[in-house]
């Protein structure tokens, strides 16, 4: 299973961390430091994988963003590579072509779609088409909320209630 | 109220404006953060849901991102869960999975919240719930979600059976009994055709399948089909892994499934896919030679492709592959070798891991020469771990592969001296360690340690203290072996020493001790013409020290006039050197040294004295006025020369009591003394000790039973403190009470141990020679010193039902409980009626609350039931070649198993057949 998400800048600025295994607070920061500076230090024709403390770190790198995912040690790598570009596709498509401000801006976004692919440290939906529905149809949900709480009259009803 | 909460929730500052602040840091990041924290705590306040969710989610955002505690928001988040809108679920479920924890003091309250959401007409919210669940369970919320669960795992959304389905393993781990609720369903979902749910399923049973196999080998059918039906990489692989662990325990299963892992593993494009049949095969199916050969193939293609990181799993697969087929390994060498020089560090790890498992004792010189030589090029990191390898591979099993010891104590020597070398603690060990162990080599190994102490440079490297601190000992301890003791002193005093740490001074001073001791008595005991054998060998590099070292010179010169025999004059300068050298050190603030210093000098002192006389006289008169210095010397020497050898981890154990000393009488007494808290049971007397030993084990029997009559049950009790805290105990009982209640299986040296104790003794006493192999060189492989149990430390028992976890207890009771008979008799055509009914009672007895839940349990056995008669028709229709085999295999595994036929002759009856044989159902035949 996938043991945590971590997306870091270039930097070593953490965009993103999923924890689907128990870490307390003080066991993020550490992994999270740890693992940014072997990463972030590692060439770039070098192999996507980094055995850490008996688990390993997939990690691959788009534009300025490492994308890791920590899995057990008989875990399949190429898989968890292909999961990371999976993620990224659909990023890629819901905020058309995605940069690392979309992702700064819109974190609770890039949340809900990791969520909506992974459940419990495993893949939960192999297809970009489905996920995109699920989260244009959730979007909905929000926005329709959204606009009746922001509505005037909502608020004035709320303030003289 | 209502005036401020409009004002904050006009005002409020959203996600967006805290991230631009953040990023525009006007006042500093931390300044910024700590007032925005400010704010959060005052709108999480507000009644206003709005106004809340927002400030939760930003309290997430620093959480998330810069770390900042959330855990007093715990409430509040609770608080915003509770609202009816679905946006500000998603923020407080969000906050929850991400802030929440085992100790999290409102996680009690949250169980309704969940039970609700998981019982909502929203699809979403559902998942939502779902996910939660899975981040957050414990045993008290999986126990009280586990009917909500399992209803959803028949729920005819697939988007939540799906969840459903994947929560549920989180669920099975914090409350195992869950297991008998959910399972069923669980297994159902096998069947299911949507291959989103497929994968779900097989993911959950490919994790808990790891945990313990053997549970699940009657679902081996089901799986089986998925691997032949499936038509999605992810699935498969997850398949490929169950196999993975189900095939080691089942031979006939292995049998079935490698055929189509090798169909797969050609026709896959799919580079993950391939890898995991790859690696499925080389883990599990390395028995089948054919399967391998396909794979070490593909394994060949990814090592010489371009993909860095096909390489290193290349490399990774040939390493699992090299513990049971060595050629696959040498027949790809080139590529090993050739990657020890790869720009990234973890392909050069793992190819430094495959190349030290092709050393063997005919090729161990020429790798470990290679390999220093990379150590040598390459950074201090790699070189490290090329040098500890080339360390471990070496010593293993007791220096199993070495038959050159004077080779291999040249090559410590060398490897201490590159420049990165940090490994001086385990060359330390092995240094001292070889030289007990093997008696032919100490001659090499005191050159060694003389190349390594005389070289002052070395004294300013701190990794290397270690190392010098072996190389003093063994220069003390070894002295009779060097050439030239004399130089040892000055090596061993010489000024730089002072850059040593104390303890390892310490040890610097006491060798000096002893190789002063060994030249004095060497001169004057044994009249010193034996002694200087010949310094000419070491002349030159020796000539190098005398004129580096300036403080030293005239004793230097003194030896290099004489080039050897240790006279009188040498020795008045050697006493000389040592009063020079030490002097200084008296008031070193280190006890260890300076206690160590004052022994030598004071040594010196009651030497000196006669040495002085003796030189100014005739030889002649020196024995006679030295009578005195002489039997000092002497006594000292023979304090040293005692041979020191290696020590069995257990040996204290097996000291013999002294025929004067009964050790039992006195225990007696105390018995009678502290009435109830007692020594050692009887047992611990009785049994263990030599035949020698008999009549004072006996009369201590007697002596014991006397008392033990009274005090039985504390004997008893004391027995069982003794067992559970055996760390305060003295060992050399130990071990025999251990083996009274658990005879280790593994150890038959242990076991050995009760009973001919004094065998082993002698054993021992003779330094049990134990030669491992023939050697077949030119140069015979000199006695390496084992003790029998010094390597093997005691292996706990494995005890299989230490492991039965009380998860796969569950799993166990479902699927041998039910399906070991479910596969039989729906192949003995029992009544339907009648296994309808075994059916019920079981799900009576199991699920004691829901109604609903039997029924289901029976209308789905059905289904299944209804399935897997199809599955079988169309199995035996598949083609008539296939089948032909099938029966021959069937004949032949019943051939093999002769139980197996019979019980299935005699399922007719309703007979509770052993689980082990009907485990995988005659399909699989």
């Amino acid at each position: 299973m996938i043991h945590f998400v971590l997306l870091i800048s270039r930097q070593g600025k953490v965009r993103l961390t999923k924890w689907y295994s128990p870490y307390s607070q003080k066991e993020r920061t550490k992994v999270i430091r740890e693992l940014g500076g072997v990463i972030l230090n590692r060439g770039p024709k070098l192999c996507n994988f980094v055995d850490w403390r008996g688990f390993k770190v997939v990690y691959k790198r788009y534009a300025s963003l490492y994308f890791c995912m920590c899995i057990d040690q008989d875990d399949n790598e190429l898989e968890v590579l292909e999961i990371i570009h999976h993620f990224v596709e659909i990023l890629d498509r819901y905020f058309g072509s995605v940069c690392e401000l979309d992702l700064i801006f819109n974190f609770h976004k890039a949340y809900y779609i990791l969520d909506e692919l992974l459940l419990a440290g495993e893949l939960q939906e192999s297809s970009k088409k489905t996920v995109a529905r699920l989260i244009a149809a959730q979007d909905s949900l929000v926005e329709t909320a959204k606009e009746q709480a922001s509505s005037i009259s909502n608020i004035i009803a709320q303030a003289t209630k | 109220m209502s005036g401020p909460s409009l004002m904050d929730s006009l005002f409020q500052r959203t996600l967006e404006d805290l991230i631009k602040g953040l990023r525009q840091q006007l006042i500093g990041e931390q300044a910024f953060i700590s007032k925005a924290l400010e704010e959060i705590r005052k709108e999480i306040k507000s009644t206003d849901l709005s106004t809340k969710s927002t400030a939760l989610l930003k309290l997430c955002y620093l959480s998330n991102l810069h770390f900042h505690d959330m855990s007093f928001a715990a409430f509040h988040a609770l608080e915003v869960l509770s609202s009816p809108r679905f946006s500000h679920k998603k923020i407080a479920y969000h906050a929850i999975s991400l802030s929440f924890h085992d100790s999290t003091p409102v996680l009690l309250l949250i169980t309704n919240h969940l039970r609700k959401d998981l019982t909502s007409t929203n699809e979403f919210e559902v998942s939502l719930s779902l996910q939660c669940l899975s981040r957050i369970a414990n045993v008290d919320l999986a126990r009280d979600l586990t009917p909500e669960v399992f209803t959803l795992l028949s729920s005819n959304k697939l988007y939540v059976r799906k969840r459903a389905v994947a929560v549920v393993l989180r669920v099975f781990e914090k409350y195992p009994d869950s297991v008998r609720v959910c399972f069923k369903r669980l297994v159902e979902n096998l069947e299911n055709y949507d291959p989103q749910i497929l994968s779900a399923v097989v993911g959950v049973f490919s994790e808990l399948a790891c945990k313990d196999p053997r549970s699940y080998l009657p679902l081996a059918p089901e799986f089986y089909k998925i691997l032949v039906d499936s038509k999605s990489n992810w699935i498969s692989i997850k398949v490929l892994k169950i196999f993975a662990k189900l095939a080691p325990l089942e031979p006939r299963l292995a049998n079935r499934v490698v055929e189509p892992i090798c169909d797969l593993m050609r026709k896959t494009g799919a580079k993950s896919l391939l890898f995991e049949c790859v690696r499925t095969v080389v883990t599990s199916f390395s028995e089948y030679e054919s399967a391998v050969r396909l794979a070490v193939e593909k394994i060949r293609e990814f090592l010489v492709d371009e993909d860095p990181n096909l390489k290193y799993l290349g490399l990774h697969a040939l390493s699992i592959v090299a513990s049971k087929h060595l050629w696959v390994v040498s027949e790809n060498k080139e590529v090993v070798i050739k990657s020890l020089s790869d720009p990234d560090p973890n392909i050069k790890i793992e190819s430094l891991r495959l190349v030290m498992a092709m050393v063997s004792e005919h090729n161990v010189a020429e790798i470990s020469k290679v390999l220093v030589n990379y150590a040598l090029k390459s950074d201090p990191l790699f070189c490290n771990e090329i040098l500890g390898s080339i360390l471990s591979t070496c010593s293993r099993n007791v220096y199993e592969i070495i038959v050159d010891f004077d080779w291999y104590v040249s090559l410590l020597g060398e490897m201490s001296r590159i420049p990165h070398c940090q490994m001086g603690e385990e060359i330390e060990n092995q240094f001292i360690d070889i030289g007990l162990r093997v008696k032919d080599v100490r001659p090499e190994l005191v050159r060694v340690a003389r190349d390594l102490l005389i070289d002052p440079a070395l004294l300013g490297n701190s990794f290397l203290h270690r190392v010098l601190s072996a190389a003093a000992w063994v220069s003390g301890e070894y002295v009779e072996f060097s050439r030239n003791p004399l130089e040892f002193m000055e090596a061993l005093l010489q000024p730089r020493t002072s850059l040593l740490p104390p303890s390892i001074m310490a040890i610097y001073i006491q060798s000096a001790f002893k190789v002063l001791v060994f030249c004095l008595h060497t001169c004057f005991v044994r009249g010193g013409s034996t002694a200087g054998v010949s310094a000419s060998a070491s002349y030159e590099s020796f000539d190098d020290l005398s004129v580096e070292n300036g403080a030293d010179s005239t004793v230097a010169h003194g030896q290099t006039c004489t080039s050897a025999p240790i006279t009188n004059e040498s020795i008045v300068n050697l006493l000389k050197l040592v009063e020079l050298a030490l002097s200084p050190l008296l008031g070193s603030h280190d006890v260890e040294v300076q206690e160590r210093a004052r022994n030598l000098l004071g040594f010196v002192d009651l030497i000196k004295l006669e040495a002085l006389n003796s030189s100014g006289q005739e030889e002649n008169d020196s024995e006679r006025k030295g009578v005195e210095a002489t039997k000092i010397i002497r006594l000292v020497h023979d304090a040293f020369s005692k041979e020191l050898g290696p020590v069995s981890l257990t040996a204290q154990g097996k000291v013999p009591v002294p025929d004067g000393l009964t050790l039992n009488e006195n225990l007696g007494d105390l018995e009678t003394i502290c009435g109830d808290i007692e020594l050692p049971s009887s047992n611990t007397f009785s049994f263990g000790y030599p035949s020698e030993e008999k009549d004072v084990s006996s009369f201590s029997n007697l002596q014991i039973k006397e008392d033990s009559g009274q005090s039985n049950e504390s004997t008893s009790l004391l027995a069982e403190h003794r067992k559970r805290h055996g760390l305060y105990y003295l060992p050399s009982g130990k071990s025999e009470v251990i083996s009274n209640d658990y005879p280790p299986a593994n150890d038959p040296a242990l076991q050995g141990d009760n009973n001919d104790n004094a065998s082993d003794l002698v054993k021992l006493t003779a330094e049990s020679l134990v030669p491992k192999r023939k050697p077949n060189h030119s140069k015979p492989r000199p006695v390496v010193v084992k003790l029998d149990e010094v390597d093997e430390k005691p292996v706990a028992v494995k005890q299989l039902e230490s492991r039965d976890d009380s998860l796969s207890g569950a799993v166990r009771d479902i699927l041998f409980g039910s399906e070991d008979i479910l596969p039989t008799s729906s192949r003995s055509n029992l009544p339907n009626s009648n296994r309808k009914g075994k059916k019920k009672q079981h799900m009576i007895t199991q699920v004691e609350s829901k109604e609903n839940v039997v029924d289901d349990g029976n209308s789905s056995s059905r289904r299944r039931k209804d399935h897997s008669h199809g599955k079988e028709r169309r199995h035996r229709k598949k083609n008539a070649e296939e089948r032909n085999e099938t029966d021959r295999k069937e004949k032949e595994s019943s051939s093999n198993h002769p139980r197996r036929h019979k019980s299935r002759q005699r399922a007719e009856e309703p007979l509770k057949v052993p689980p082990q044989t009907s485990v995988i159902p005659d399909f699989l035949l």
